[in-house]
């Protein structure tokens, strides 16, 4: 057990290691100095803005320095908003965000978990059919048309919702549903195909058998082992969340971490830009990782394939 | 009803008879005609086949059957509503949509399928090459495949765009660049199995270099994966491009494409709706497509995959 999570943890580890270092080489490699202008800054004002920024050091020790403020989660100045560093820039934008990534899980979660087993329990009925038309069109549809039909028929043609902006609950349902849509569908498959495979399993038939009412064999027996491979499939929905926030949050005007981000690309704000890419990406990691973790307490199985081997 | 007359002189012994226990009677079906049986049995696959074959038509010739073009400004019949003159109305500075939206088919549909085919071109070599080999090479192959796989392609689409600037093949390239890892993992597996077969065998047997072997011999068994896979990058592709735009990073103006023109109808949506359904159904309705497409074809030519 212990074995396993260590193994995960150092390939996390150095995935973060690779990822910075693409990023480092990515932004060293753009041509032109970050300090170009329309109009030529002089040359003792670059000199000073290199020394200042450290830049005038050689590249590898400028990588080292790097690296060691990512250990230390330091990801350096802004180039662009001159007092500000990019850690404070993840502290002020980064709760918004991380409050609608957590909402669009949740609701993913709640809403798809039930409509999988009502799925997967109504199988060939209408309520199948009509769950498997919803969830083919909501994996095809790209989250900024769904975010634009929301704000369209929510928010103009019924006035119930405010379309943009961010801090009131009412504010938050939009954003919410545009971004939870896609997890929203692919839990609800997924939760169809492991509900039907654990229904026709023996120990299913064995509580039946002994006369478990439907709803008990459900809860008590079924769905505890059904819901397995949707925690492991959390972790790269993560992923899906986050690079559809950079979406959602432009669309709706969100001040959260994805919103900055657009706008540092925008920028050209190189360490900005780097900063909040290893951000995402050592986020990304903690909440496989938190994932595989969680999966394998509450499964005892892979203890013992991972032992196995 | 006549009496059937049967008695022993009209039965005449056949015996065994090696030729006929050989003979063909019916054509054989080949693996395209079994694949086309099951395919043609699919509904929603032939309607994404069709929308695909129209989509495609009206982005090569839409242009030409059009009297507007994507560029000229007419400042006097701006935010016109669709209309018997312009079918799908004119945006805010007068140009016609529906010749915008041809030209945005053109890109967005030549973007999937250019970034499809080079991921599809270094994932096939990738996986190949890692399956082939096997062992070391191929496990360290495969767990760079995983780190990579790890962080969500668009952030490496954004840093490459933003390293490369934002012109139309750069466009196309990224996306190509980072699509491959599926790809890489599947035909290796597959390459995986087939290289034990028996002709593969035979094959080195008879001093086959291993390039060729690759190249010849398990490349063109994987077909079916890379038809299937091919044709799910492609959606993906799509939908990477049109948000790119969304987040200032797309083909630049004027040359629209679809994710360009939904982009600008957002932020025209409350006055003039169609400039946003209009350029939002075409992507959702092509994404759908090809996904339908895409599912249809892997029932039909990898039954095994489903």
């Amino acid at each position: 057990m212990a074995k396993y999570i260590l193994k995960r943890l150092a390939t996390g580890i150095v995935t973060i290691f690779v990822i910075a270092t693409i990023t480092f080489v990515l932004c060293h490699s753009i041509p032109g100095g970050p300090f170009d202008r329309d109009k030529p800054l002089n040359e003792t004002t670059i000199a000073n803005l290199n020394a200042k920024y450290n830049l005038d050091a050689p590249i590898y020790e400028q990588y080292a320095d790097y690296m060691f403020d990512i250990v230390k989660f330091d990801f350096g100045p802004s180039y662009y908003y001159k007092n500000e560093t990019v850690n404070d820039y993840i502290n002020r934008c980064f709760p918004a965000s991380a409050l609608l990534g957590t909402c669009a899980i949740i609701v993913a979660i709640v809403i798809g978990i039930p409509a999988g087993i009502i799925s997967a329990l109504k199988q060939n009925h209408w309520q199948d059919n009509l769950l498997k038309i919803m969830t083919t069109v909501l994996v095809s549809l790209p989250n900024f048309v769904i975010a634009a039909s929301l704000m369209y028929f929510l928010g103009y043609k019924l006035g119930w919702l405010p379309v943009s902006m961010w801090g009131t609950p009412e504010q938050m349902v939009m954003p919410t549903l545009a971004l939870a849509a896609y997890p929203l569908s692919f839990i609800t498959k997924m939760m169809k195909s492991s509900m039907l495979e654990v229904l026709n399993s023996d120990y299913v038939r064995t509580a039946k058998a002994k006369g478990c009412s439907g709803f008990l064999t459900i809860y008590k027996h079924a769905l505890r082992n059904a819901v397995l491979p949707i925690v492991t499939s959390l972790g790269p929905q993560f992923a899906g969340i986050i690079t559809g926030s950079l979406v959602v949050e432009k669309i709706f005007v969100i001040p959260g971490l994805g919103q900055e981000f657009t706008k540092s690309i925008f920028n050209r704000d190189y360490p900005m830009i780097m900063g909040l890419t290893v951000f995402y990406s050592i986020l990304l990691i903690v909440c496989v990782l938190a994932c595989d973790i969680i999966n394998s307490i509450i499964d005892p199985r892979i203890k013992i394939t991972e032992e196995g081997k | 009803m006549s009496e059937l007359n049967m008695n022993k002189p009209s039965f005449k012994k056949v015996g065994k008879n090696e030729k006929h226990a050989e003979k063909i009677l019916r054509p054989s079906t080949t693996f395209m005609q079994d694949a086309w049986y099951r395919f043609k049995k699919n509904k929603l696959g032939l309607l994404g086949a069709i929308i695909i074959i129209f989509m495609v038509l009206f982005a090569i010739f839409g242009p030409y059957l059009c009297k507007y073009d994507y560029i000229t400004q007419n400042l006097k019949e701006a935010y016109l509503s669709p209309n018997a003159e312009h079918i799908f109305g004119t945006d805010n500075l007068g140009r016609d949509v529906l010749v915008r939206m041809c030209y945005g088919a053109r890109i967005s549909l030549a973007c999937g399928f250019v970034a499809s085919v080079i991921s599809v071109l270094i994932g096939v070599t990738y996986g190949a090459v890692s399956g082939f080999i096997g062992g070391t090479v191929d496990n360290i192959m495969m767990r760079i495949v995983d780190i990579i796989s790890a962080i969500p392609s668009m952030l490496y689409v954004i840093l490459l765009m933003v390293v490369l600037g934002n012109s139309l093949t750069n466009v196309f390239l990224v996306i190509g660049l980072t699509g491959w890892l599926g790809m890489a993992r599947l035909v290796r597996g597959q390459v995986m199995s087939l290289k034990e077969r028996e002709y593969v065998l035979a094959a080195r047997v008879s001093n086959v270099s291993n390039f060729k072997i690759i190249l010849k011999h398990l490349v063109p068994n994987t077909f079916g994966t890379i038809i299937v896979q091919m044709t799910l990058a492609i959606p993906s592709a799509i939908f990477l491009e049109a948000s790119l735009q969304f987040l200032g990073l797309g083909i630049t103006a004027p040359m629209p494409s679809w994710g360009g023109l939904a982009q600008e109808g957002i932020q025209a949506m409350r006055t003039f709706p169609h400039l946003m359904w209009i350029p939002a159904i075409f992507i959702s309705v092509t994404i759908l497509a090809f996904n339908f497409l895409g599912d249809a074809l892997r029932d039909a030519l990898d039954p095994k995959l489903g």
